[in-house]
């Protein structure tokens, strides 16, 4: 089973060049953001469907006489998934039909991201000192705005953790550079 | 302020201050009276969202909004034992500056027997600019006797 080509009329790709050229992509988005380091969130990626997985650890313990994981940790997983899914579906257009290079891209020469203009999160279960897994689905997304919704859960895909819904305004389109603002 | 108050928030204060995640992001307890809070953070460039600005992920404010939310339901004279978050939502009205500490303040302005209802700002040198501000509501634990304290 092999990922299918973006054109199809077009000669197929070879499968390890489109995946390193995806891989690389979602490497560069995730691994130039110190915060998503700091929390050790990872990503999964399956064509282009990612699952972001937070490994437990000491540090993101919010109640220890349980233990359970922090609110702030929940909260900050659910808007960092919701913000790379969006990002990386702006990024894989771009990629896909060739505009932007994947090779030529590092922390500082990202396309921008979106801003969150608010977040809520819906906590329905108690965070167990595990490992926690988290998907995202853009439902929204125009020129200014975006709309994602997220879900997390731990041992049970069908016991969710928690889920979100965060309003995002999007980066202005135009070429990357590595623009301050 | 009687004893017994006294002595719930020095219980409260204790316990926030023993949170680990808490302890890694810095959080520095800077007020705790009968419900309310102020709790911050100082800049960090591990919890930076934006390396090209160096602007803090709103992960790391939800995380500083929640535990201040949280201690001010703890603080609050008629939320005797702990407190779980039931919903939070947070808006992001602007960037904090990049070199400057983040400081949230939270008010727990409703008690029912159940839940608490939070309001909290949260705000860098700019006092007059609130980075972000989150609304929320708590859970309201009872001391249980088969509960270990």
């Amino acid at each position: 089973m092999s990922t299918p080509p973006s054109t199809p009329r077009k000669r197929p790709e070879p499968v390890q060049l489109v995946k390193s050229r995806r891989d690389a992509a979602l490497r560069a988005l995730v691994t130039g953001v110190p915060y998503i380091q700091f929390l050790g969130i990872r990503f999964d990626r399956r064509g282009d469907e990612l699952t972001a997985e937070l490994p437990f650890d000491e540090k993101l313990i919010g109640n220890p006489l349980l233990p359970a994981l922090h609110g702030g940790v929940t909260a900050a997983f659910l808007e960092v998934t919701a913000i790379i899914e969006l990002s990386w579906t702006l990024l894989w257009e771009d990629m896909e039909s060739g505009r932007i290079d994947p090779a030529t891209l590092d922390p500082l020469h990202l396309p921008r991201l979106p801003k969150t203009i608010d977040f809520t999160v819906d906590y329905l279960r108690s965070g167990l000192p595990r490992d926690a897994y988290a998907r995202a689905r853009v439902n929204r997304s125009g020129r200014r705005y975006a709309s994602v919704h997220v879900e997390a859960w731990q041992d049970n895909r069908a016991r969710l953790l928690a889920q979100g819904t965060g309003h995002f305004l999007m980066p202005p389109a135009g070429p990357i550079s590595a623009r301050d603002d | 302020m009687d004893r017994h108050e006294e002595a719930k928030l020095r219980v409260a204060r204790q316990f926030i201050e023993a949170i680990p995640h808490s302890r890694a992001l810095g959080m520095q307890l800077d007020a705790l009276t009968n419900g309310v809070a102020e709790i911050s953070m100082p800049y960090d460039l591990r919890l930076v969202g934006d390396p090209r600005t160096g602007v803090i992920h709103g992960g790391a404010v939800s995380a500083l909004m929640d535990t201040c939310c949280g201690a001010a339901v703890m603080s609050h004279p008629e939320a005797p034992a702990g407190t779980a978050t039931i919903d939070l939502r947070i808006d992001y009205m602007r960037a904090a500056t990049p070199g400057q500490r983040i400081r949230a303040r939270a008010a727990c302005y409703h008690v029912t027997r159940s839940v608490a209802f939070v309001r909290a700002t949260a705000f860098d040198d700019d006092a007059d600019h609130p980075v972000a501000s989150a609304t929320g509501a708590f859970t309201i634990e009872r001391a249980r006797k088969d509960t270990p304290a």
